[in-house]
């Protein structure tokens, strides 16, 4: 049983015209132990200039999905099924030498660690020019000029001096500013970011996540953010997908999804995150056991083991039907939509603080 | 400026608990660089704890928060005396084991243990649960009632692990549940102290809740004492009842929670609160002040003079840069809240007429966009 | 850098002085008389306590040790005449100053080396490269495989079934000969052909394996998966940013096995019968040679002192996280 229908397919979760459409994509890893699900039948759209948050856990596919989408994955140990369309152009056929047009040109990427993602062995300014080179045909001079432009751009103070330095004579947050430059370089019109500022501390994420937006305002790009945390996503998300075992069950606006969430495993993240305005009194609830295995994923719904709910569903539906991801805004469990209110409200909610 | 000092430097029990269980004064802990020519000699150091105060009262949870560099891991090594302090004291139980020897230090040792961040590589693989909870007792010669097996195995079900699994090794384990194999361990020999560097940020979020909740029941069923040491200021907040926050070294403001999270003086305290990104629930508007910095933290080997914060902060003046700042209860603090600051902000986090943002891009930027 | 390098050799001289020191008391604690072993058999007293004086053995051990550490620096005086720095003494067995028999089997101990190591490192890192590019292929597999397979071979295996295939048999080459290359280069290049060919077959096998590895274990570096995502052509990618990151675990087996075959491929020489610095130390210490041996001690300690301050000259150059200090 496949999780989306045609018709899902063809439209997009709000309607508008999607820049970035992924359908019924699947992505599996041969290990020595077996085959692992890494995706498994996952679809979303991102609108030109709006934000798509993707949060999970790890393991739970998101940062593969994005590798797979600039055609990073490893082909000799992984097969990807489905369909990524970019701009009308077909992603999971197309050759090494299409992506390598598109790579940092069309689509650029951060990734969580500046320091082990910028090669130790070049400068800075040279790791920043070489995309614009490549891309634009523009000289080496010309280049220089636009990479310390865009150094000035992200913020790092003398940026002609500083075009020539080394990756550690850079602080952590300098780093991402530099990948950041290095990824809008060639002004992209898509821009995924891996868990981007997993690595900083936290005055220093403010200040990366608050220029990821203006610099998003100044370049129109889209944005793919990557993260576990459902307060930085609520900062810098238009749209929020949330991915479980490979495959999405939560889909809405930042706003519908953490206001009124409707899948059991969101409202077990929300329930087992402390907040700064919440109540001290009030115990986190975590969420029972593990995270699945992706080389034998339960049967049925991949929360099943974990949920709380199931006997409100009542039956076998839990364990041998897969619920399916509605079109736009919904959550893939079998809960009924009035089951899905009356619980948040009722029992969620007030755990929240 | 006459919001200025009321109070000497305290010392000794704060917070109206009893006798501090543990109390910590000047605590000082520098690495030296070596360096030079043509002979090497110690050319500097880094000054990663620099005169910390700090007590914990007998079952009680203090909290240690601050960015990386800013000495907070190594006050927690300082503590439990895996690193040796370079001055200050540290008193244990009314004992100075500053200096102890590890003669001296033994029965202290059992008293104070600690939780590591990384569960993956602070047990060791080749040695099974078993193993890894009973030899701090068989070390100790310990030897509880109905025997070290059956003190395992309650451990084991304690911290919710299976206690049949005795014979198993960490690799067979998630990272919560070496998490609480960590936790065992710290409990085998029924310490009065804990200290928790970082317990929970190497955990998904769905399981940090999970060993939030056990380290919470521990302390308050078993009554013992927390330092909590964690970047988090949620889950800070969420488990301590007292916190300190540090920047480059120095303690720079302690209180109680309230006074922390919603009265805070310190600008470095109001920074780091503006700059945790949390979830809105409700229709609730963001009415939190909006506080960006410029750059990261300055160098401990090179720190700024006088307040070592003044080189980030809005209201620095040239008084911050000769005189550094004391940690006292300056005017407008409740009891035993400490601000080392000579302009402290207003005690509120609420939302300002303006927006503090120092970083120069994200300044022009949003200039631009007006 | 100049500091680096003051500091470096500094440190060679003073090691350079225990090991001298360390292997002079080390012979002089051997319960024999250096003068009838020099004297060899049949010697009368008196020739002995002539020997004796000649050799300076009459004096105090110090002032011996003293007198050789002085030499090397300042040269010294024998009856068979001034013996100019670097003095290392004379040899017991054939009465000639260990410096000029050291000077005379080294050009050949050289060719030997360099010729060698320029082959193997070309092969070597040539397949390896290969290797890596092509991984997972057939060509990976066969590349891998036989390297596994001449790595196991040993030079007084491989190297007798050579030549007695190219020279006995056959007669398609000489037997290996050392001719200095000023005077026939021709000559030179044929004479090494054989010994330089079989010591690249094995040494090559471990340049393959490491730089396959190396390479593979690189490829994996997120830094190299950024370089991709922006676009860079993959073989871009493997030699700026893969290949860069391989340098420095290469240079240093280069190092490592430079400095053990500049101090004497034993095995090789005696292999090929050729007359280099590796048979001049087993022949010195066979004949208890107390000079001849520690000469050529020092010598090959020299080498590897500063073959290492070479190879952290280049980490510095490779990697610029490295600091020389």
């Amino acid at each position: 049983m496949t999780t989306l229908t045609k018709t899902e397919g063809e439209r997009a979760p709000s309607g508008s015209e999607a820049f970035l459409s992924v359908r019924d994509l699947r992505v599996r890893f041969s290990t020595e132990d077996g085959i692992v699900k890494a995706v498994d039948g996952l679809s979303f759209d991102v609108e030109r200039g709006k934000t798509l948050g993707i949060v999970g856990e790890s393991g739970s596919g998101k940062s593969v999905t994005n590798l797979t989408v600039l055609g990073l994955h490893n082909p000799q140990t992984s097969t990807v099924e489905g369909e990524i369309v970019l701009d009308g152009k077909e992603l999971v056929t197309a050759t090494e030498k299409e992506m390598e047009k598109l790579r940092g040109n069309k689509v650029a990427m951060i990734f969580q660690d500046p320091l082990t993602a910028l090669s130790p062995y070049y400068t800075v300014g040279r790791q920043i020019a070489e995309p614009f080179m490549k891309h634009t045909g523009a000289s080496k001079k010309e280049a220089k000029a636009r990479a310390i432009e865009m150094l000035d751009k992200v913020g790092i103070p003398q940026p002609a001096m500083r075009f020539n330095d080394y990756p550690h004579q850079f602080s952590g947050g300098m780093r991402q500013r530099a990948m950041i430059a290095m990824a809008l370089i060639c002004d992209p019109d898509l821009l995924i970011a891996d868990e981007p500022t997993t690595a900083l501390d936290v005055t220093v994420q403010a200040q990366i996540l608050d220029l990821l937006k203006d610099l998003q305002q100044e370049f129109g790009s889209a944005i793919i953010f990557i993260t576990h945390d459902l307060g930085v996503i609520s900062k810098m998300a238009d749209d929020l997908l949330v991915m479980y075992s490979g495959r999405a069950v939560e889909r809405g606006t930042v706003r519908e999804v953490l206001r009124a969430p409707q899948h059991p495993y969101t409202w077990g993240l929300l329930s087992s995150m402390p907040r700064l305005g919440g109540d001290t009194a009030q115990a986190l609830t975590p969420i029972p056991g593990t995270p699945p295995s992706l080389l034998n994923p339960p049967t049925g719904c991949p929360f099943h083991p974990r949920c709380g709910f199931t006997s409100e569903v009542g039956g076998t539906r839990c364990t041998d039907e897969r619920p399916q991801l509605p079109d736009g805004r919904g959550a893939a469990c079998h809960l009924d939509g009035e089951q899905k209110q009356t619980l948040f409200i009722e029992q969620i909610k007030p755990r929240l603080g | 400026m006459s919001d200025k000092l009321t109070l000497p430097k305290p010392q000794g029990p704060v917070d109206g608990a009893a006798e501090p269980l543990l109390s910590v004064e000047g605590l000082t802990k520098h690495f030296p660089i070596y360096g030079g020519f043509p002979i090497k000699r110690k050319v500097g150091a880094v000054q990663a704890v620099d005169g910390v105060d700090l007590t914990v009262g007998v079952g009680e949870s203090v909290g240690l928060v601050g960015e990386s560099g800013c000495g907070k891991s190594t006050t927690g090594r300082l503590i439990t005396r895996l690193l040796e302090p370079t001055a200050g004291r540290i008193t244990y139980s009314g004992q100075d084991i500053s200096h102890a020897s590890r003669r001296q230090l033994a029965p202290v040792r059992s008293e104070i243990q600690m939780i590591f961040q990384d569960p993956y590589s602070s047990l060791n693989p080749r040695q099974t649960v078993g193993t890894i909870i009973k030899s701090p007792m068989e070390v100790n010669g310990i030897k509880p009632k109905g025997g070290i097996e059956k003190r395992v195995h309650e451990l084991l079900e304690l911290v919710g692990l299976n206690p049949e699994h005795y014979n198993r090794f960490p690799h067979e384990f998630s990272g919560g549940q070496r998490q609480r194999i960590g936790v065992a361990r710290a409990l085998s020999l029924n310490p009065k102290l804990i200290v928790a560097d970082e317990p929970v940020s190497a955990l998904d979020v769905s399981i940090q809740a999970q060993v939030v909740n056990l380290l919470q029941k521990v302390q308050e069923e078993m009554g013992i004492a927390f330092l909590f040491i964690a970047h988090d200021l949620a889950i800070v907040r969420h488990f301590s009842q007292r916190l300190a926050v540090m920047y480059l070294g120095k303690v720079v403001e302690v209180g109680d929670r309230d006074s922390i999270y919603n009265r805070p003086r310190h600008p470095y305290t109001h920074a780091l609160l503006s700059a945790v990104p949390e979830v809105t629930l409700d229709d609730e508007t963001e009415d939190r002040e909006r506080i960006r910095l410029a750059g990261d933290v300055p160098s401990p080997i090179h720190p700024p003079s006088g307040c070592r914060f003044r080189t980030r902060c809005w209201k620095a003046q040239d008084k911050c840069a000769t005189e550094e700042p004391p940690l006292i209860q300056i005017s407008g603090n409740r009891d035993n809240h400490l601000t080392a600051c000579h302009f402290p902000e207003d005690p509120t986090t609420e939302a300002r007429a303006e927006d503090v943002v120092l970083d120069p891009a994200l300044a022009a930027l949003e200039k631009e966009a007006e | 850098m100049l500091q680096f390098l003051i500091r470096r050799l500094s440190g060679a001289v003073v090691i350079m002085f225990l090991i001298g020191a360390f292997t002079f008391f080390l012979f002089y604690s051997i319960p024999q008389d250096f003068a009838e072993l020099a004297c060899g058999k049949n010697c009368s007293p008196e020739n002995i306590a002539v020997i004796r004086e000649n050799l300076g053995l009459d004096k105090p051990i110090t002032t011996q040790f003293w007198e050789f550490m002085t030499g090397i620096v300042t040269g010294r005086d024998f009856p068979q005449g001034h013996c100019s720095a670097p003095c290392l003494g004379v040899s017991f067995d054939s009465d000639q100053f260990v410096w000029d028999s050291i000077k005379d089997r080294f050009p050949l101990t050289l060719s030997l080396t360099v010729g060698g190591l320029v082959i193997f490192l070309l092969f070597g890192l040539g397949t390896g490269l290969l290797a890596a590019w092509k991984r997972g292929t057939v060509v990976d597999k066969l590349v891998s495989g036989s390297s596994m397979v001449l790595s196991s071979f040993q030079i007084y295996f491989l190297g007798p079934i050579v030549l007695s295939i190219l020279v006995y048999n056959t007669g398609w080459l000489d037997f290996p000969k050392y001719v200095d290359f000023t005077e026939n280069p021709a000559k030179w290049f044929m004479g090494m052909l054989i010994p330089w060919a079989v010591m690249a077959t094995i040494f090559t096998a471990q340049y393959t394996r490491m730089a396959r590895s190396t390479m593979i274990e690189q490829l994996q570096e997120e830094h190299v998966r950024t370089a991709r995502a922006k676009g860079m052509r993959q073989a871009y990618v493997f030699f700026r940013y893969a290949w860069r990151g391989s340098l420095i675990p290469i240079v240093t087996i280069i190092g490592m096995d430079l400095s053990a075959l500049l101090s004497g491929a034993v095995v090789t020489e005696f292999t090929f019968d050729l007359a280099g610095i590796g048979r001049l130390a087993v022949d010195g210490s066979l004949s208890k040679d107390l000079p001849l041996t520690m000469g050529v001690m020092l010598f090959g300690a020299f080498f590897i002192l500063i073959l290492n301050i070479i190879v952290d000259l280049a980490y510095a150059y490779i990697d610029p996280r490295v600091r020389l200090a």
